[in-house]
């Protein structure tokens, strides 16, 4: 499970001065279903996935993920973390199969486990054809599958997704969509940040939409359907944020 | 708490892609190993070459004056190392266009002059810095001494007096300096000089490679959203860096030796001057040296992920890490310089000091105080350096800078 208690974010810049990414910003997600976090660009998602997987640390508030708090013991946060997002990358020099194991041995599985674990999930995920060829040599869909493996080999209840199919072409998306999918369905927590509304419709149990650092909306997806009298999420956005930025111009 | 499991993980996984990486075998394994040979073996093989032509080489001398003295312009003309050219007034003009070697200005009346005891001054021009040019003016002033030489004796025999009178003593100059001790003054400086330069060379490029390298990639957010802690990711990737760091430097040390041996033995030189290049060092001085320069390489490696980390892309790093070599390299240089020796203050100054005690060491001296002073103080200053490199990756304002 995961439960975020008002958690904030400010950076120091020296031109703009303080900023604030993320404020007060609290909600939960329950094994087995997947939260979908929603909003512009600059909304505040990245930064508070980020602070879900312990990358950034909260400057107030806090989160507890698998009853572990991200302040106090960061470390075994990321052990029941898996973390994908477009920004994470794989090791060029390193063959698939070793940088799958590179992240099974940090998580400290041992060597049998290990090379059991790695062989299942090559074989669920059909990479066997390119186990030994180098990340630098794969092509975007096999990347993907290598993320999507180094994410599962410590088998974590809880996963992150921060825009995880921008760029990708249809079918790397939707293998990643799958996943997701399967993952939600082996009873996992998912939270889920995306700008592609039908994936939304797809895959969203709850969704929360964030703008300029603030959850504005938290609900189940037909509890905001209801509230806001529209079916269309995307519509139910502009209706959530709309005002602010009439504000914002005025 | 620091978890020696993972950062072994991080290390082998570190090093299993260092050497993967092309750009490595060429900075740190071809470059140290091919540098020395091609530099000293080509360089000394150019230098006798050149040398030998320009010293058998018939200089192109020009006479200025002399006209009322036929007996000096008759003798010079004999010299066999001499060409002498007709007198125009553009001699200048020629000797810096190397058109001819030198020019001698024989004063007026010198043939009398000389009879009737009278010294005069004969000058000798030339182009300073140019190699044949000096071999010409020498052939000259050889040609006078020997003259003069002729001249003092057919006086003195005139005057029934012996050739030494005017020589009463003999001075001579004799090494007593051990062998090892000869080379180690010539090259002793220069092992310290090159394992420091070359420890902080060889840490520059996998330092930016494991810092900004992975965040350019995007690599950097992956490992930071696995279980491993920041500081066990950090010491991992030092170990990489200060093993790229030392390889290079014994590479290139393995390398010199060669060199040096070659260039002792080829009989390019005379025995003299090869004497100097046969370097008869102990496998316990090189170790001493490697000893010494272990700390300055552990300073070297934190120093340059801590500046490397704070870059966000490759070339950014490059800008910084750059003229940090010229930081290194001038109390390098220093200690090369005849007069610097180890004081108590010059001891507390990183590399200087280790270049110096380097220099001693190599010549069989060892200042065990000195030693064990440096030894303390560059071990204070690498601790503290890696302590920030720890705290560098601790912070999110250096490793998400944007």
């Amino acid at each position: 499970m995961i439960e975020a208690r008002g958690l904030s974010k400010r950076f120091q810049d020296k031109k703009r001065g303080e900023i604030r990414a993320v404020e007060d910003v609290s909600f939960t997600c329950h094994p087995g279903k997947i939260y979908g976090l929603l909003g512009a660009n600059g909304a505040g998602k990245t930064t508070t996935l980020r602070m879900l997987a312990t990358i950034l640390e909260p400057t107030d508030g806090t989160a507890v993920v698998c009853g572990h708090d991200v302040v106090e013991e960061p470390e075994r946060v990321r052990a029941n973390v898996g973390f994908l997002s477009t920004a994470t990358a794989l090791y060029p020099r390193l063959t698939a199969k070793e940088l799958v194991e590179y992240f099974g041995r940090l998580n400290g599985i041992d060597e049998p486990t290990l090379k059991k674990r790695v062989d299942d999930i090559f074989n669920r995920l059909d990479m066997n054809g390119f186990r030994d060829r180098r990340c630098d040599k794969l092509s975007t869909g096999m990347k993907q599958k290598t993320s999507i493996a180094r994410t599962l080999v410590h088998d974590p209840p809880v996963m992150i997704f921060d825009e995880p199919t921008t760029g990708l072409d249809v079918m790397t998306a939707r293998t990643i969509i799958t996943f997701i999918s399967d993952c939600r369905d082996r009873g996992k927590a998912i939270i889920f940040s995306t700008h592609i509304m039908s994936e939304v419709d797809r895959l969203c149990d709850h969704v929360g939409i964030i703008h300029d650092g603030k959850l504005l909306a938290d609900g189940t997806v037909p509890e905001l359907r209801a509230k806001y009298a529209e079916h269309n999420l995307e519509e139910i956005i502009v209706k959530v944020v709309g005002p602010l930025l009439k504000n914002s111009e005025a | 708490m620091i978890n020696f499991r993972n950062v072994g993980i991080v290390y082998r996984k570190e090093l299993t892609e260092w050497l993967r990486d092309r750009r490595t075998l060429i900075s740190t394994v071809l470059v140290p190993l091919l540098a020395f040979p091609i530099l000293m073996v080509g360089m000394t093989s150019l230098m006798t070459v050149m040398i030998g032509k320009a010293e058998k080489e018939t200089a192109r001398v020009m006479i200025i004056h002399g006209e009322d003295s036929p007996q000096v312009v008759e003798k010079l003309g004999q010299v066999k190392d001499l060409d002498i050219v007709p007198y125009t007034d553009d001699w200048k003009k020629r000797i810096s266009e190397k058109e001819i070697r030198a020019a001698v200005e024989i004063p007026k009346g010198f043939d009398s002059a000389l009879t009737q005891g009278q010294a005069l001054t004969v000058k000798i021009y030339f182009y300073h810095g140019e190699i044949k040019s000096s071999f010409g003016a020498n052939h000259v002033e050889k040609f006078f001494d020997d003259y003069r030489d002729s001249v003092i004796s057919s006086r003195l025999s005139a005057r029934n007096l012996p050739s030494d009178i005017i020589k009463p003593f003999e001075v001579k100059q004799e090494n007593v300096a051990p062998p090892e001790k000869v080379s180690g003054a010539a090259l002793g400086g220069l092992l310290g000089y090159m394992v420091i330069l070359l420890s902080m060379t060889g840490a520059i490029y996998p330092a930016i490679d494991l810092t900004a390298g992975e965040k350019e990639r995007g690599t950097m957010e992956t490992i930071l959203s696995s279980p491993l802690s920041r500081v066990d990711l950090v010491l991992g990737k030092f170990l990489l860096v200060l093993s790229a760091s030392l390889s290079t430097a014994i590479l290139a040390i393995i390398s010199m030796g060669t060199s040096f041996y070659l260039v002792g033995n080829s009989g390019a030189m005379t025995q003299k001057d090869a004497a100097v290049f046969q370097l008869h060092l102990g496998f316990p001085a090189i170790l001493s040296v490697f000893l010494m320069a272990l700390p300055l390489a552990v300073l070297f490696a934190s120093v340059l992920l801590t500046i490397a980390l704070f870059a966000k892309s490759y070339k950014e790093a490059q800008s910084y890490l750059t003229p940090l070599t010229f930081v290194v390299v001038i109390p390098a240089v220093a200690s090369l310089l005849p007069g610097f020796d180890l004081n108590p203050k010059l001891a507390l100054v990183p590399i200087l000091s280790t270049s110096l005690v380097c220099k001693e060491i190599v010549a069989g001296t060892f200042h065990w105080n000195y030693i064990l002073l440096i030894l303390l103080s560059s071990s204070v200053y690498a601790a503290a350096a890696l302590f920030i490199a720890v705290k560098m990756f601790q912070r999110e304002s250096v490793l998400f800078r944007s």
